[in-house]
């Protein structure tokens, strides 16, 4: 994609966003749902795709511009980037990545165009932002494999059409993880999808519970053909993702700044502004220093993930800086809004309740600690 | 159905607008620049036109050369081809001028409709379709909420204060429409990208048989004499309600001769 193409592209999006669904936030929240003609008007835009390679039908974004996608989509309400995130990110990169020809011609054109959904069943019960602890097994059976398991909070399950979904084949042993995944479609026997989970905040975003009872799959929905591929292909498609995530956290942190500021210019205390009080001000400094910072981070370790310089300890600190910092930022909107910011209707409410599950989701804070403290040591170890 | 779809690069609305203050006319250049906000309902009716009846649409648009901006938003939106006008000796062209000039454009091409914005933000004038109608000696059919073709005729909803009359013609004709004919798409990203591709014609005034001496600021009929600066808001009047709030606004509305 050319910077000239995607210039116009971004500026479209942001026009989207700001005009088109900023006005509708409370709908989204209220109905917890993505209105289906927001739900027509992104598909054919394409934005289901845009991270899918041209030659499938997407748009073939990298992750610099990927980057500055997602903080022009981090300004409204995180479900809309939802509806569309697995398709580009977590599940459709698996295949992208880890897919065989055959495997890639059979999906990714339907998710570049939207008519599938894909979701990304990693999530278990006992195992989170550790792939090393699934349960789920693959069995092989004949030429077929049968899945049993549960996966748990999987996003976009009750609309999805695939479920890129991952399974141990053996244990762990000396030849690899033991962890494959497998593209199965929703609708094969044996899988069921829970109720839609309640959650904190993201309305419209929906996660449920997935269920594989004796799924019965072919050889050829093993991605990769591989037995071991699973555990790599998460990594990779998380650390990507995680990039991404820091991006959209920054685009969350600018909506509750330019929120707080047109608050603090507009609404008074005892007849004065109150953004004409020092304390109000040092904390509209903070955010708007915590903004800068992270759209900086974003933008450099989506450079280096392009260049291929860093795609382990740099995916980390972005998402570990940007979702802390979008956290603190949301905080303090609301503080500036005083009681108003803690009703419904109003933005900033909306925010801090959406990006707390930016913190966990993806790798925890913890485990992105984790990645970056163990990935130094072990550099130096190896003498790096 | 051949249709010809006129638009215009402005100033983007939200910023401010300015005149250049060595010959008076519109900058340009110190402002971002969009599509003429109606023109995109121009563009998307001729679009959904052609949908129906088949043909081509093809874009005109008389503009510096920053103007291929523009005239690529509406190749992504869809329409086939595009005209360029370009020419640095149309600078400062009046309305009166720029209908000669666009006039003369439209006469290189083959078409049933022309369809075009009802005016423009930066000029508000709302004089170019009635101008051009008159040029070409074909029929004008203005503000329109609606629009349907039947073979040879146009047919259209213009809209008024009270509901709206039907009016119709026999085709060539030229049609505004207004903001209430439909909601103008996004462009698809496959269409930003093609658009770079379609078919893009930049003419100057010789290749389209403009002469020169009748456009241009020089020659233009009307000039802008002398402009100032809007004069500050001066701060409002502000009536205590003493139990006689109402009466004293009636008061104030008397006294301006508003009531």
């Amino acid at each position: 994609m050319s910077d000239d193409d995607f210039t116009v592209i971004r500026s479209q999006v942001k026009d989207f966003v700001r005009k088109q669904v900023v006005p509708r936030e409370l709908e989204i929240m209220d109905t917890d749902a993505i209105p289906e003609d927001l739900r027509a008007k992104v598909r054919d835009m394409g934005l289901f795709g845009y991270a899918i390679p041209q030659e499938f039908g997407g748009l073939g974004l990298n992750l610099v511009q990927d980057v500055e996608l997602a903080m022009e989509l981090g300004y409204t309400s995180l479900a809309l980037r939802s509806m569309f995130g697995t398709n580009n990110g977590i599940a459709g990169q698996v295949l992208v990545g880890f897919g065989t020809d055959e495997q890639k011609q059979q999906w990714l054109g339907r998710l570049a165009s939207g008519e599938v959904v894909a979701s990304f069943a990693l999530t278990e019960p006992g195992a989170g932002s550790n792939p090393a602890g699934l349960r789920t097994k693959a069995v092989r059976d004949g030429e077929d494999w049968v899945l049993n398991g549960d996966k748990r909070w999987i996003t976009n399950a009750p609309l999805a059409d695939l479920f890129v979904t991952f399974a141990r084949t053996r244990p762990a042993d000396g030849s690899g993880a033991g962890i494959a995944v497998f593209l199965v479609p929703a609708d094969t026997p044996g899988v069921s999808v829970g109720v839609k989970d309640r959650k904190m905040g993201q309305e419209g975003a929906w996660t449920s519970d997935v269920t594989f009872t004796d799924v019965r799959v072919p050889a050829s929905a093993i991605i990769g053909g591989s037995e071991d591929v699973g555990y790599r292909a998460a990594l990779t498609s998380l650390a990507r993702g995680r990039v991404h995530i820091a991006a959209l956290s920054v685009g969350a942190a600018q909506r509750a700044l330019d929120e707080s500021v047109a608050f603090a210019a507009a609404s008074t205390q005892g007849g004065t502004p109150i953004g004409s009080f020092q304390l109000v001000q040092a904390m509209l400094a903070d955010m708007q220093a915590g903004v800068m910072a992270g759209r900086a981070l974003a933008r450099d370790a989506a450079a280096m993930w392009v260049s291929g310089e860093d795609r382990r300890i740099a995916p980390s600190v972005a998402k570990l800086f940007c979702t802390e910092m979008v956290g603190k930022v949301a905080d303090l909107a609301v503080q500036i809004h005083g009681g108003t910011g803690y009703m419904r209707e109003v933005p900033v409410e909306r925010i801090y309740r959406e990006v707390r599950l930016l913190r966990l989701y993806e790798g925890t804070s913890e485990i992105q600690r984790l990645i970056i403290g163990g990935g130094l040591v072990k550099a130096a170890q190896q003498g790096r | 159905m051949n249709i010809v779809v006129l638009v215009k690069q402005v100033p983007d609305t939200w910023a401010e607008r300015k005149l250049d203050a060595t010959d008076k006319t519109l900058d340009r250049a110190s402002v971002d620049v969009v599509m003429n906000e109606i023109d995109e309902y121009a563009v998307e009716e001729a679009l959904r036109i052609q949908a129906d009846q088949g043909g081509e649409v093809t874009i005109v648009s008389m503009a510096p050369d920053r103007g291929v901006e523009t005239i690529r938003k509406a190749l992504s939106m869809g329409a086939d081809k595009a005209v360029h006008l370009s020419d640095p000796a149309l600078h400062g062209s009046d309305a009166v001028q720029t209908s000669y000039a666009l006039a003369k454009v439209l006469g290189t091409l083959e078409y049933d409709l022309v369809i075009a914005g009802s005016e423009a933000t930066d000029s508000r004038m709302a004089i170019m379709t009635p101008l051009l109608a008159e040029r070409l000696g074909q029929p004008q059919l203005s503000g329109a909420r609606k629009v349907t073709v039947d073979g040879g005729t146009v047919r259209i909803e213009r809209q008024t204060d009270n509901g709206y009359d039907v009016v119709e013609a026999s085709t060539p004709a030229i049609v505004s429409v207004v903001e209430k004919i439909n909601e103008p798409r996004y462009p698809s990203f496959k269409g930003i990208m093609a658009a770079k591709k379609k078919p893009l014609t930049t003419l100057t005034l010789a290749d389209a048989g403009i002469e020169a001496d009748r456009v241009g600021l020089a020659s233009a009929p009307s000039q802008v004499v002398e402009f100032s600066n809007k004069p500050p808001r001066q701060a409002g009047q502000i009536v205590k309600d003493e139990g006689d709030g109402g009466v004293k606004v009636a008061e104030y509305l008397a006294s301006q001769k508003l009531v």
